[in-house]
């Protein structure tokens, strides 16, 4: 029993960890393109910098993700083999399928990237974030219908000691993953533009490199406020009617409704009290829960109690929390960006002090709503592991002791606590050199460094 | 047949992945003696900056294939050999950092430390991937359910029941590999540079042949030793003899192109004597893919193999897949072809 928990809270770590970096270079990966093809369409070099500065971010970011993402595909065989062998037939042939057409785009086209620039000219170049792009995006496309088969199995039959694949389209076009893939990749892209604003937010308010800062803030809020309202219409409202027809426990749950109602209200605070089933100290919005998903003011809501205790999700509160700070985080951030987006308009966002100060500290919560977003969906799925087929007890590993799972849990946060302070050196690093005075500082390797005092050892 | 068929793309795929992350591998576990100073080392790094990440996608690619095509073998494999796997996920990782972040802070403790950061996490991946293979070839104690549970070491005894994952002839395949993975980098470093750093990869390789070769023949013998049944797959199949053949032919060549310094046929040859290696022992194994302690409980191709129809349609996208991979594999090779320099930098 303790191994299971132990190698559940090993994968939930794991992957907590690695999606940190996966939301911020999938986003980045399409700013970055965006950034290189101003730069090419109106010739201006400042945007071309740009491009190279957060190319920079983008590789470390990227490198974390990929290091990072290799232990998720090795704890399905090494603490989940009996579900790798229950649903392998099914599971892996998505994942395979990542490797086959988005690492090795993105693999080879991120080292063109980044050392091709020079080398190959402004085509190659643009032509390389393209595909670095198209490369990040697959990949979560293959993540996004991985997931999306554990939470919705189609395109399979049973057989005796697990089940096989008997409809290869029905996995790839599984209706789940429409609106999950949207909502995945927009709070991506939600993640890159705060994270371009904040910086260039700092920027402008440090008094660094000023033109930089106007762009970064410019291009960041005007992306961000497109994704941002596209987290809430359609992609988030489509994901949660989904869970809403398919997933009843989870969908209860994540609400806080514990009885049926008709009409249901929208719990937008309270605490869930799972003992009593009830919220405490609710705030609801009348008849707003029927209405967003059955769009009639008078339609019934299912709430826990009618469905099999034993099917309830095991740890209701955090499922609660998570859905709720995602929820509020996504509201305040499209008051943020449309408020900046109207500011920039009007030609005042630049000298906004308070604005640029809001920006700059907002960049921490698109991290913060994307984790429990994905925290929703996961919890959510629990009991199962393969929702209604197999229950997550019976995937784990069965001659695993605890021991040597919690050992590599601990190697794990160790390894993982000294990568992130590595990561926060480099960027605070980055951020401090700034996206113009490359030209002044050595390229990296360059055979004469000019002396400074940190180098003479070196030379000695 | 299916299975049979994909038994042979894995480990072609594997075959692939050991040649191209093997030289950048090996790359790793010389450069500390091979480049005298930081600039030697900085070459070096550079020789694999660009490809050595689209290189070791080949084992995410390859590990993502063996699950979708031999999904109990997955199962069984990795959850038996959890230790070490998990450990190798840690060299991984701190070897792609090494190689990724060692450019970014131009100091000289920093550059020292991912230096030795990125020998150690070569040189342990080398050895370990060695000691897997060896693993394999051995044979493990999987019982009638196809699990198993060894322990990472043991005294190392020949006669230890069960062996440990690491033990006398598991170290032997560790070090043939780490000999012939170091031997496969410093071809890939003596073609890609000039000068002094060329001269001593060329010394490297030379003087490393004689040791290559021992290793190798002990550990043919250990093998045949350990693992009587090999002998018989050859027997049964004698055209598999062609296989070890290649890895001799690699060997004389890698030996004669050395002497006559002609860098791009010693990194060919010692590729073909990788070839050679890899495929002899796949095809010794074959038709298991994890032979048991006791035989009855082996993990054949049969056994292991997914639902025909999802071999099938893996099939078609897996070509389709290989054919781009390859288009940019190429494309990438070329477009960085010829000897580095430090003039040119990316960021």
């Amino acid at each position: 029993m303790e191994d299971l928990v132990l190698s559940r809270l090993q994968f939930a770590f794991t992957i907590t960890y690695h999606y940190i970096f996966p939301q911020l270079s999938m986003g980045l990966a399409l700013l970055v393109f965006i950034l290189k093809t101003v730069s090419i369409r109106r010739g201006d070099e400042r945007y071309n910098k740009a491009a190279r500065f957060w190319g920079k971010i983008f590789a470390v970011t990227f490198i974390m993700g990929v290091v990072t993402g290799i232990p998720m595909e090795f704890q399905f065989g090494t603490n989940w083999s009996e579900f790798s062998a229950y649903a392998g037939d099914i599971i892996a042939q998505t994942l395979a399928m990542e490797g086959a057409f988005a690492f090795f785009l993105e693999s080879a086209f991120v080292g063109v990237f980044l050392f091709g620039e020079r080398r190959f000219g402004q085509k190659v170049h643009w032509f390389s974030s393209l595909m670095v792009f198209l490369g990040t995006w697959a990949s979560g496309y293959f993540i996004v219908t991985t997931n999306a088969w554990m939470q919705n199995p189609v395109g399979f039959e049973r057989v005796a000691d697990g089940v096989e694949l008997n409809n290869y389209w029905a996995v790839l076009t599984n209706p789940w993953v429409f609106p999950q893939y949207m909502h995945t990749m927009g709070g991506a892209v939600v993640t890159g533009a705060f994270t371009m604003a904040g910086l260039g937010a700092f920027y402008l308010l440090s008094q660094r490199h000023v033109e930089y800062g106007k762009i970064f803030v410019k291009v960041g809020v005007i992306v961000g406020v497109i994704a941002s309202v596209w987290m809430l219409f359609p992609s988030g409202d489509l994901e949660s009617r989904q869970v809403s027809e398919k997933q009843p426990e989870k969908f209860a749950a994540m609400e806080g409704l514990f009885e049926t109602e008709e009409p249901a209200g929208i719990a937008i605070l309270g605490q869930p009290d799972v003992e009593n089933m009830r919220l405490d100290n609710p705030i609801v919005i009348p008849k707003a829960l029927s209405f967003l998903t059955y769009q009639s003011w008078t339609a019934e809501v299912q709430g826990l109690e009618e469905l099999p205790q034993k099917d309830w999700p095991d740890n209701i509160p955090l499922l609660y929390y998570s859905y709720h700070v995602m929820v509020g985080l996504g509201t305040i951030f499209i008051g943020i960006m449309a408020l900046s987006a109207l500011l920039l308009w009007r030609r005042r966002l630049f000298e906004s002090r308070w604005m640029l100060w809001l920006l700059m500290l907002a960049i921490p919560f698109p991290y913060i709503a994307n984790t429990a977003g994905w925290f929703t969906t996961e919890l959510g799925r629990q009991p199962w592991l393969i929702y209604g087929l197999l229950r997550t007890e019976d995937g784990v590993s069965p001659l695993l002791s605890s021991g040597t799972v919690l050992f590599t849990l601990i190697g794990f946060a160790g390894i993982y606590m000294i990568m992130g302070l590595l990561y926060i050196v480099l960027m605070v690093r980055e951020v401090a050199n700034g996206p113009d005075d490359e030209d002044e500082e050595d390229p990296p390797g360059s055979p004469e460094p000019e002396p400074e005092p940190a180098m003479s050892g070196r030379e000695a | 047949m299916l299975p049979t068929l994909w038994f042979v793309l894995v480990a072609l795929m594997l075959t692939v992945y050991v040649l191209l992350d093997g030289f950048d591998l090996g790359a790793g576990a010389l450069h500390l003696f091979a480049g005298r100073d930081d600039q030697e080392r900085q070459l070096i790094f550079k020789t694999v900056g660009p490809v050595w990440d689209g290189n070791e996608v080949w084992l995410i690619a390859t590990g993502g294939v063996l699950f979708f095509t031999f999904p109990v073998l997955y199962a069984s494999g990795f959850s038996g050999f959890y230790l070490p796997l998990i450990i190798v996920l840690w060299l991984l990782m701190i070897r792609g950092l090494s190689l990724e972040l060692r450019r970014h802070i131009d100091n000289p403790l920093w550059t020292q430390f991912w230096d030795v950061m990125f020998a150690v996490g070569s040189i342990l991946l080398a050895v370990f991937y060695g000691a897997a293979l060896g693993n394999v070839v051995r044979g493990v104690p999987l019982n009638s359910e196809g699990n198993f549970f060894q322990p990472l070491w043991t005294n190392l005894s020949p006669f230890a029941t069960p062996p440990g994952i690491l033990d006398w002839y598991t170290v032997l395949t560790g070090l043939l590999a780490l000999a012939t993975l170091t031997i496969h980098g410093a071809a890939w470093v003596a073609l890609k540079t000039e000068g002094a750093l060329n001269g001593r990869c060329r010394s490297i390789i030379r003087r490393g042949w004689f040791a290559l070769v021992a290793l190798a023949a002990l550990a043919t013998v250990a093998t045949f030793y350990v693992s009587p049944r090999m002998l018989d797959s050859y027997l049964d199949r004698p055209y598999g003899f062609v296989l070890p053949l290649v890895a001799l032919a690699g060997l004389g060549a890698l030996l004669y192109f050395s002497f006559r310094g002609n860098d791009r046929g010693s990194f060919l040859a010692s590729g073909a004597y990788i070839v050679g290696m890899m495929t002899s022992t796949v095809f010794g194994v074959y038709p298991n893919v994890l032979p048991a302690v006791d035989p009855a409980n082996s993990l054949t191709v049969q056994g292991a193999a997914s639902s025909q129809y999802s071999q099938t349609v893996g099939l078609v996208w897996w070509s389709i897949g290989m054919v781009l991979a390859a288009t940019y594999f190429i494309i990438i090779y070329w477009m960085f072809r010829g000897k580095v320099s430090l003039e040119e930098e990316g960021y």
